[in-house]
């Protein structure tokens, strides 16, 4: 029986998207004009408008996308390129070293390219960025401001909507990647501000390989799929009826949910970092503040303990936890986020969701109580 | 049941390894070491290993056996143990075998340490060879280990194994090396292991358009010297001393009819010495720190192989004045009928009368040619 703790990975899916995908898997085609197309086409347009009312927008600003990567493609790309189109001069981007590759790849990819110039905004040893310094990156042809809402690894939270506020005066469109933030912070894209946000079901309980994006009405964004014209011709291809039925449907639960979720999830991340930083060697990362941190997140750096074998001993003793993002063939590489952040030591980082239980982090913490000394004393013999 | 940890590169030889080994009782975990770093664009299907596929094919593999599977980079490790040192030995007028370096400094140290240091029992790989204990095939750890040649001849890496200290050995497993190459594919196929009819890798794995030349063009600096005959006459000029080894008859560049082989590489001079087949010839050689697998030297008569996939010829171990033991740092095999084309920083490894023991060896560090003008190079003169 394994115990879970990498809902920042992955959480499960919750019943109501099961049920969803399961009522919707055998769909006619939704762009189809016949009966059974439009029958189709009633549970994208329900599932985009139950988005809608849990995200705070308008149902015309969602559009689904195949997961969190795409949405922030489409957003980083469509935004910088609609903006070089409609000037003569080359768009500015600033963005900032904690983002996930999905923002930060693609950023660089456009600078590469000579489609965009780049600023990357440093963050502070917590992970959390300052709002004065990404405002002071600005320049008079900056064309998109992407910050991310909370950052994966370090659960950091940053100042979105104090952020959006500034930026607004200057009529700068700000993206927040928010795949991290949604499950347990209060999101609401009016409220927040912003121009653009990316979103991953598999997040908040929906399946894996759905997405959405929000561009604000009005926004440009040049496609980055084209074809059929579906999504308003911002997102060509056929709609995935269940995997859309799904993640509104998951989207509503985990919303409905979050109010009750993140005390429950503070209470216990609080508890299993407390026993865990009472081993020697081992300290918690990112915020002090817990306003400032998703409740979902422990991250720990561990001293004197190596990698390899950390991964090796949780997987015999059944946690599942992140010892370290994969490279491209799967082996567990060093964290350019951490690096950003001038921290030192072997991660882990423990993530909690809403299937999380007291008796799972009690277990947890039995585990690593037993494994942090014993790895501490072996690492001498593994590390040459 | 001993818990063993199979090095997986992605081939077939290493997939049946592993899954004999479970089929042995063993508790099997797999290993994918990320060896080279190689640029997406310079990794060729088919060809060397490191590349995402064979990653990839390693993963399948490991899924279709119901193995735990892991993916560790070792790439700064074999960097400086393996890549640095091949293109320091090339402007050094050597000709190195990365596959026997490989073998040593990261598959039996790197690996082979951290493998019993997390907790495991034995390595296991792959190679072509058979390990005996009292005359009968090694199925599991502990001391008393003989190294021999492979069932498939055509198919022996017993020479890159050399290296292995009795230690090492009486912790290794090499299940494939009782099965013929055939056998193997038979045994995959049995299996539904994908990579059942992927092609053989001959290249150094870090090198995999083959290109050795072009490879050490880019790391190392343009170094001209002449190129000279056996009476001194200057024939040409080259640009690095690495495009050549001993022996080598194409790519001189020399505009002459005569069949001319490069006969000596002097890095102090940056001199390349060409002259006929008759020069190449050597009696003897010293090979630097040799290993012995049994622990001690052998004495009597031996065979000496000096080319990976070339013959044995007999010969034997110059024990001179008692000065021959474990731990000696220099000996000298005779060569009962002489070798052409014996280059400083090959391994020569030494053989049983049979042919069949794999006993030890070393990298040449000294060898003679008939004309009575040693062999030798500055450089191995300072160390020895």
């Amino acid at each position: 029986m394994t115990t879970y703790c990498d809902h920042a990975a992955t959480t499960p899916p919750r019943p109501q998207a099961r049920a969803a995908l399961a009522a919707w898997l055998d769909a006619a085609n939704a762009s189809s004009t016949h009966l059974a197309g439009q029958a189709a086409r009633v549970a994208v347009e329900e599932s985009r408008e139950a988005v809608a009312t849990a995200l705070g927008c308008s149902p015309h600003e969602v559009v689904f996308t195949s997961g969190g990567t795409e949405a922030d493609n489409l957003a980083v790309k469509g935004i910088t390129w609609a903006a070089r189109d409609r000037s003569r001069g080359v768009p500015h981007v600033v963005t900032t070293a904690v983002e996930h590759p999905a923002v930060l790849d693609p950023a660089r990819w456009l600078a590469e390219r000579g489609d965009a110039t780049l600023t990357v905004v440093p963050p502070g040893g917590d992970g959390r960025v300052d709002v004065e310094e990404v405002l002071a990156a600005l320049r008079p042809e900056t064309a998109l401001v992407s910050v991310m809402a909370a950052n994966n690894e370090l659960g950091a939270v940053n100042d979105i909507p104090g952020l959006a506020a500034r930026l607004a005066e200057r009529e700068v469109p700000l993206h927040t990647d928010a795949v991290q933030a949604v499950a347990t912070l209060e999101l609401d894209v009016a409220r927040w501000g912003v121009d653009a946000l990316a979103l991953s079901a598999h997040k908040f309980g929906g399946p894996q390989g759905v997405g959405l994006a929000v561009l604000r009405r009005g926004l440009p964004v040049v496609p980055l799929a084209h074809g059929g014209g579906q999504d308003r011709g911002v997102r060509s291809g056929t709609f995935a009826v269940g995997l859309d039925a799904a993640c509104g449907a998951a989207l509503t639960a985990a919303v409905a949910d979050r109010a009750e979720l993140r005390p429950r999830l503070l209470a216990l991340t609080d508890r299993l970092a407390a026993a865990v930083t009472a081993l020697e060697g081992v300290r918690r990362s990112g915020p002090s503040d817990p306003s400032w941190r998703l409740a979902s997140h422990v991250h720990l750096l561990l001293d004197g303990v190596e990698a390899t074998a950390l991964a090796l001993e949780l997987d015999a003793a059944g946690v599942a936890a992140s010892s370290g993002a994969a490279c491209g063939a799967g082996a567990a590489k060093s964290s350019p986020v951490l690096e950003a952040c001038g921290l030192q030591g072997t991660p882990l980082r423990l993530s909690l969701g809403w299937t999380s239980t007291a008796a799972e982090v009690d277990r947890v913490i039995d585990v690593l109580t037993d494994l942090i000394p014993r790895l501490r004393a072996s690492r001498s013999a593994v590390v040459r | 049941m001993a818990r063993v940890l199979v090095a997986m590169s992605g081939g077939v030889d290493s997939a049946v390894a592993a899954a004999l080994l479970v089929d042995q009782g063993h508790e099997v975990t797999g290993v994918h070491l990320k060896l080279a770093d190689l640029p997406l664009d310079a990794q060729v299907p088919g060809h060397g290993c490191c590349t995402l596929d064979d990653a990839q094919d390693a993963r399948r593999t490991a899924q279709v056996l119901d193995i735990p599977y892991y993916v560790w980079d070792l790439s700064e490790v074999f960097e400086r143990e393996v890549q640095t040192p091949f293109a320091a030995s090339y402007a050094a007028g050597r000709t190195p075998n990365p596959c026997v370096t490989c073998n040593e400094r990261v598959k039996y140290a790197a690996l082979l340490d951290r493998a019993l240091a997390l907790g495991f029992d034995a390595l296991a790989t792959g190679h072509h060879a058979r390990l005996r204990r009292h005359g009968a095939p090694v199925v599991g750890p502990g001391p008393g280990v003989e190294l021999q040649r492979a069932v498939d001849g055509a198919k022996d890496q017993s020479y890159v194994l050399y290296v292995a200290t009795p230690h090492q050995l009486a912790h290794t497993l090499l299940p494939v090396g009782e099965l013929t190459k055939a056998q193997v594919r038979a045994v995959a196929t049995e299996r539904g292991l994908r990579v059942a009819n992927k092609p053989d890798s001959y290249d150094v794995c870090f090198i995999p358009d083959g290109d050795t030349t072009g490879y050490l063009a880019e790391r190392l600096p343009a170094a001209p010297g002449p190129i000279v005959d056996t009476d001194g006459e200057v024939l040409g000029t080259h640009d690095g001393l690495w495009r050549f080894t001993v022996g080598q008859r194409r790519g001189l560049g020399l505009d002459h009819h005569e069949r001319r082989f490069v006969t000596d590489v002097e890095p102090a001079s940056r001199t390349v010495r060409v002259g006929p087949r008759e020069a190449l010839a050597c009696a003897w050689a010293e090979l630097d720190r040799p290993n012995w697998t049994r622990g001690a030297a052998p004495s009597g008569p031996v065979r000496v192989q000096i080319r990976a996939h070339g013959r044995s010829v007999p010969g034997r171990l110059v024990v001179g004045e008692g000065r021959l033991h474990v731990g000696e740092d220099r000996v000298r095999v005779e060569l009962d009928e002489p070798v052409h084309g014996l280059a400083l920083g090959q391994a020569a490894v030494v053989y049983d009368p049979d042919d069949l023991v794999c006993l030890g060896g070393g990298r040449v560090i000294a060898a003679e040619r008939p004309a009575g003008l040693p062999l030798t190079s500055a450089t191995s003169r300072q160390r020895s």
